[in-house]
């Protein structure tokens, strides 16, 4: 009993002093704009915008099965336009970021993961610090800042194809009209839906780049590790969604 | 001057620097020689502060370097230019860009910094291939690129890890013939690893030969080459 409590107590010393020394690395890095600022257009591009096609594949058949999930539950027992609003709300607040995410934690997280894996079973990672370049201000910051402000921009997006092809489906499959539909979506539509659900989004890619970048940097081992790494960033990355999604939740709702 | 100092080095349960002492004296270059697992490569990063000892200290300079803070460990490194095993260049950039990189994390202007890369380029005879990217490089002219990086930030020391492994003996005599040009001319002092014989009695001016976690033996290369201690005797020759 008593050796099982050392080992928790070593463990959690363990995560406590990475947790500590990473909080150091990660604000020590983040007041060196100079290395990560010209890196994050760069990064916007390969985490943000490459990412558009997977999350709006994804937000045309969220729409559909959310059109015509709603029609089944509601049929006989709730207006018709009601479809209109569970679609938007529904997408805006929890089905966008959260599915995005969930997608994005897979291209994004495990990218990361890979390739600053690469890097450090490589040696490439040993080499910057050789030439004096942080690591974490010119690896880690310019992918989180980039996923921070992307994954909104992408989730904004996949809101928006989502939202239209729920209204496509409502009006080409099922009895309603596009005024009946726009009259739920209005109905119960507040600002709130939007700025929580993009926030939502931002911090999933924050919490994907960060589990991303440092699996990826504390990896071990030659290609085995490398994919060890990248299973565990999207594991990771998933649980923390799910986590962030309960936390928004509880804090905002 | 590098001094390492009882440095011990464990990972896990296995025991790789267990009291190794060795002085590296200015402006020459000295050899670590050794069996595979003997801890060389292990020792050159401790140099730079990639890894810490267990017990011990390495100073550079006169300064401890796990003593040292974060700041002064960049200045420190920005004057050992380290020569990885596999070169450790960067895949995404180009041949330039790998060698500028450490240019531009000092803050040298982009004038100075195209001058001393081509400059760099052209004394390990690549400046025709400034353009291209490392997975468009053979073993021998990677490992050249990785030499003109280290080059090009003007350091003090070079440290070279396993410099000529992998690579046809034409090509390991060009990278040697370097590694002795560079210490001619530029006057840095070198740490080469490596368990080539033919290379590390073609560059060194002492050779240390490391035996189960610290230094067997110690001295220039001909009183190295005519020994007659049996480990190294034995490792000479080759002899299983």
């Amino acid at each position: 009993m008593t050796d099982h409590l050392n080992l928790i107590g070593v463990a959690q010393l363990g995560f406590l002093r990475r947790t500590g020394r990473w909080a150091v690395d990660a604000s020590r890095a983040i007041g060196m704009p100079r290395v990560w600022a010209p890196l994050v257009v760069t990064h916007m591009r390969r985490l943000g915008v490459d990412s558009i096609p997977i999350a709006l594949f994804l937000a045309v058949f969220t729409g559909i099965v959310l059109a015509l999930l709603a029609s089944y539950i509601f049929t006989g027992a709730v207006p018709l336009y009601f479809v209109g609003a569970l679609v938007a709300k529904t997408i805006m607040m929890e089905l966008g970021p959260v599915l995005t995410g969930m997608a994005l934690a897979g291209r994004v997280g495990a990218n990361i993961a890979a390739e600053l894996g690469t890097m450090k079973v490589t040696e490439q990672v040993d080499a910057l610090e050789t030439l004096a370049v942080d690591v974490h201000a010119y690896l880690v910051v310019p992918r989180v800042v980039a996923a921070t402000l992307m994954f909104p921009v992408v989730t904004a997006m996949a809101i928006a194809v989502g939202v239209i092809s729920g209204w496509i489906t409502a009006t080409s499959l099922l009895d309603l009209s596009t005024p009946e539909f726009f009259k739920g979506v209005r109905q119960f539509y507040q600002f709130k839906d939007i700025w929580f659900g993009l926030l939502k989004s931002a911090s999933f890619g924050c919490a994907i780049a960060v589990m991303g970048a440092l699996t990826g940097l504390r990896t071990q081992g030659g290609a085995e590790g490398v994919g060890r790494s990248t299973t565990r960033a999207v594991v990771l990355g998933c649980e923390a969604i799910l986590v962030l999604d309960a936390f928004w939740a509880l804090v905002l709702l | 001057m590098i001094r390492f100092r009882e440095v011990t080095k464990s990972f896990g349960a296995k025991k790789v620097l267990q009291g190794f002492t060795l002085d590296i004296p200015d402006g020459q270059t000295t050899v670590l020689l050794g069996y595979s697992g003997t801890g060389k490569s292990v020792a050159l990063k401790h140099i730079v502060g990639l890894l810490e000892p267990d017990s011990g200290e390495v100073e550079v300079d006169g300064k401890v370097v796990a003593d040292l803070s974060r700041d002064e460990l960049a200045v420190m490194r920005a004057s050992i230019g380290y020569v990885f095993q596999f070169a450790a260049l960067f895949d995404s950039m180009s041949v330039f860009d790998n060698v500028a990189l450490g240019l531009r994390q000092q803050g040298r202007s982009e004038d100075e910094v195209g001058h001393r890369v081509e400059t760099s380029l052209d004394r390990v005879g690549l400046k025709d291939a400034m353009v291209r990217f490392p997975s468009e490089l053979s073993g021998g002219m990677r490992k050249r690129v990785g030499i003109a990086r280290a080059i090009a930030l003007e350091p003090r020391y070079i440290l070279y890890d396993e410099p000529t492994t992998g690579l046809d003996p034409v090509t390991a005599a060009v990278i040697d013939e370097l590694m002795v040009r560079t210490k001619r001319d530029l006057g840095v002092t070198g740490v080469v690893v490596t368990h080539d014989m033919r290379s590390a009695f073609a560059v060194a001016d002492r050779i240390a030969m490391l035996y189960e976690g610290r230094v067997h033996a110690v001295g220039t290369v001909d009183e190295i080459r005519h020994t007659e201690d049996p480990v190294v005797r034995q490792f000479i020759e080759g002899r299983p």
